[in-house]
């Protein structure tokens, strides 16, 4: 079930440096816990201290923004490209 | 002389030096410039800013870039129009209209944008960008135009002749999404990452933010120098809002009016209001919807400063408020014809917002209240075709009589 991550700038340092990086689960939540395990500190980027995706980061799995879907839970699999996307940007 | 200290997180306060940077590498919260608001009060004066150019470049003691390098086209400094005639239907003795549909490429974007492409060429950019809902990529289009700079916008297919077609003429790249803007903004977010070009809006926005402020010190200014006690918005990202905002409060700050106590409104349209749905569910985070509005420049679903806009909403006692569809082309028509200004979709939003705010009994008929029109009606003009009601005649005398007849 292994899913393609791409990786905005402000976490490359934490994926020595690359953009796309492959990862395992079900859904969102368990591909952040993966993440974390490969990439340790990556998880607190992205969530805030309850756990839940900080205000200003964007996910978007295929290119659906995933606060349209189920957020966390969204299930993910096989071949899904997740696009982690700093929100502060356009208007 | 730039009064700049650094550039500093919104959310966490990590300082950053002055770069092409707009997101903190820690918690991807908004960056923003800083100054020493000392150094500004010293070097400030009401006499030192009238005897500055006719542009919004008189308050370049508050921008983040030297005035002696702008990419100026002549922007901002626009008029504060007193609305009687619009004031006598509303029941407001002091409405002013700030008609920014008069800006170089006819919104309020040129202002941002010149600050912006003028920091470009500061950091030695050679190609400039954006994602646009169009009034902004007509001002990016013309300012990289004159900058001398590779120009490419990006933008939902679907967007207005007029935007397309103004942008198009001052010969940059236009590239037509077939999606949203949200999408559009997100595959800009994705190529910004990986391209070393000035994106205005997302590597560039804290320079860019900056420009919107001037509206603020206009309006103070032109209303001899005093804040009004209110401010009608429109709001797509809700960067305006909160920087109109941010300019009434430094020139609190810094003493050139007292300490505003102004009330920062804003308006949606129905099709694409998540502020106002934020506002009235008592939220602080913004939920995104899919946009559907003829308000285009407007359509942003997921506002990358809705946060802060409602900050500002309670820390004014503003409010927000949507109007319906049909509402915007009222709107529009109904400032045309007491003010004789023709705005376009988000003017309307403005004008039809103001209407259900006294409705609502929030503007009194003795306040000062300023309505800040943002953009020209001839770019939007697919949404008022319907209204069109000619009188036609063979060129006769006879049959022109009788077609007036009547009339």
């Amino acid at each position: 079930m292994s899913v393609t991550v791409r990786i905005p700038t402000p976490l490359r340092r934490l994926t020595g440096g690359q953009d796309k990086v492959e990862a395992e689960g079900q859904n969102l939540g368990e591909v952040v816990a993966f993440l974390e395990g490969e990439y340790p500190g990556i998880k607190a980027r992205l969530c805030d201290d309850s756990g839940e995706l900080r205000t200003f980061v964007n996910v978007y799995v295929d290119g659906e923004d995933v606060r349209f879907l189920d957020g966390l839970t969204t299930a993910t699999g096989s071949g899904n490209e997740i696009s982690i996307v700093p929100a502060v940007a356009g208007g | 002389m730039s009064h700049v200290k650094s550039m500093r997180c919104r959310e966490c306060g990590k300082e950053y030096p002055v770069e092409p940077l707009n997101v903190c590498e820690l918690c991807f919260g908004p960056l923003e410039i800083s100054y020493d608001y000392d150094s500004i009060a010293r070097t400030v004066t009401r006499r030192s800013i009238q005897d500055g150019p006719h542009t919004m470049w008189r308050y370049h003691d508050f921008l983040p870039v030297d005035a002696e390098s702008a990419v100026d086209l002549g922007t901002g400094f626009t008029p504060l129009i007193h609305a009687k005639n619009l004031g006598r239907v509303l029941g407001l003795d002091k409405l002013y209209v700030k008609n920014d549909g008069v800006n170089p490429t006819f919104s309020f974007k040129d202002r941002p944008v010149t600050v912006t492409v003028t920091k470009a060429l500061e950091f030695e950019f050679n190609t400039l960008a954006c994602p646009s809902t169009g009034n902004l990529m007509g001002a990016v289009a013309a300012h990289g135009a004159k900058a001398g700079m590779k120009t490419l916008v990006f933008f939902p297919s679907d967007l207005e002749r007029g935007k397309i077609v103004q942008a198009s003429i001052y010969g940059p790249t236009m590239v037509a999404v077939d999606g949203s803007y949200d999408q559009v903004n997100r595959l800009c977010s994705e190529l910004a990452d990986n391209l070393p070009w000035a994106f205005v809006n997302i590597n560039m926005r804290p320079f860019y933010a900056e420009g919107s402020k001037t509206l603020g010190y206009e309006a103070a200014e032109q209303l001899g120098w005093r804040a009004p006690d209110h401010c009608v918005a429109p709001a797509a990202s809700g960067e305006l809002h909160t920087k109109i905002w941010k300019g009434l409060e430094e020139m609190g700050d810094v003493g050139l009016i007292e300490t505003p106590a102004t009330r920062m409104h804003l308006a949606q349209a129905a099709g694409c209001s998540p502020i106002v749905e934020a506002f009235q569910s008592g939220n602080l985070q913004v939920r995104p919807v899919r946009p559907n509005t003829v308000a285009k420049s407007l359509a942003i679903g997921n506002p990358a400063a809705g946060p802060y806009s409602l900050q500002v909403l309670r820390q004014t006692d503003g409010t927000a408020v949507a109007v319906e569809e049909e509402e915007v082309a009222e709107g529009i028509k109904l400032l045309a014809e007491t003010e004789g200004l023709f705005t376009e979709g988000a003017g309307g939003v403005v004008i039809s917002g103001l209407k259900r705010l006294v409705e609502m009994g929030k503007i009194k008929h003795d306040e000062v209240t300023v309505a800040f029109i943002t953009g020209n009606g001839l770019k939007t003009l697919e949404i008022v075709e319907d209204q069109v009601d000619l009188v036609r005649t063979a060129p006769d005398y006879g049959s022109l009589q009788a077609a007036l007849d009547g009339r």
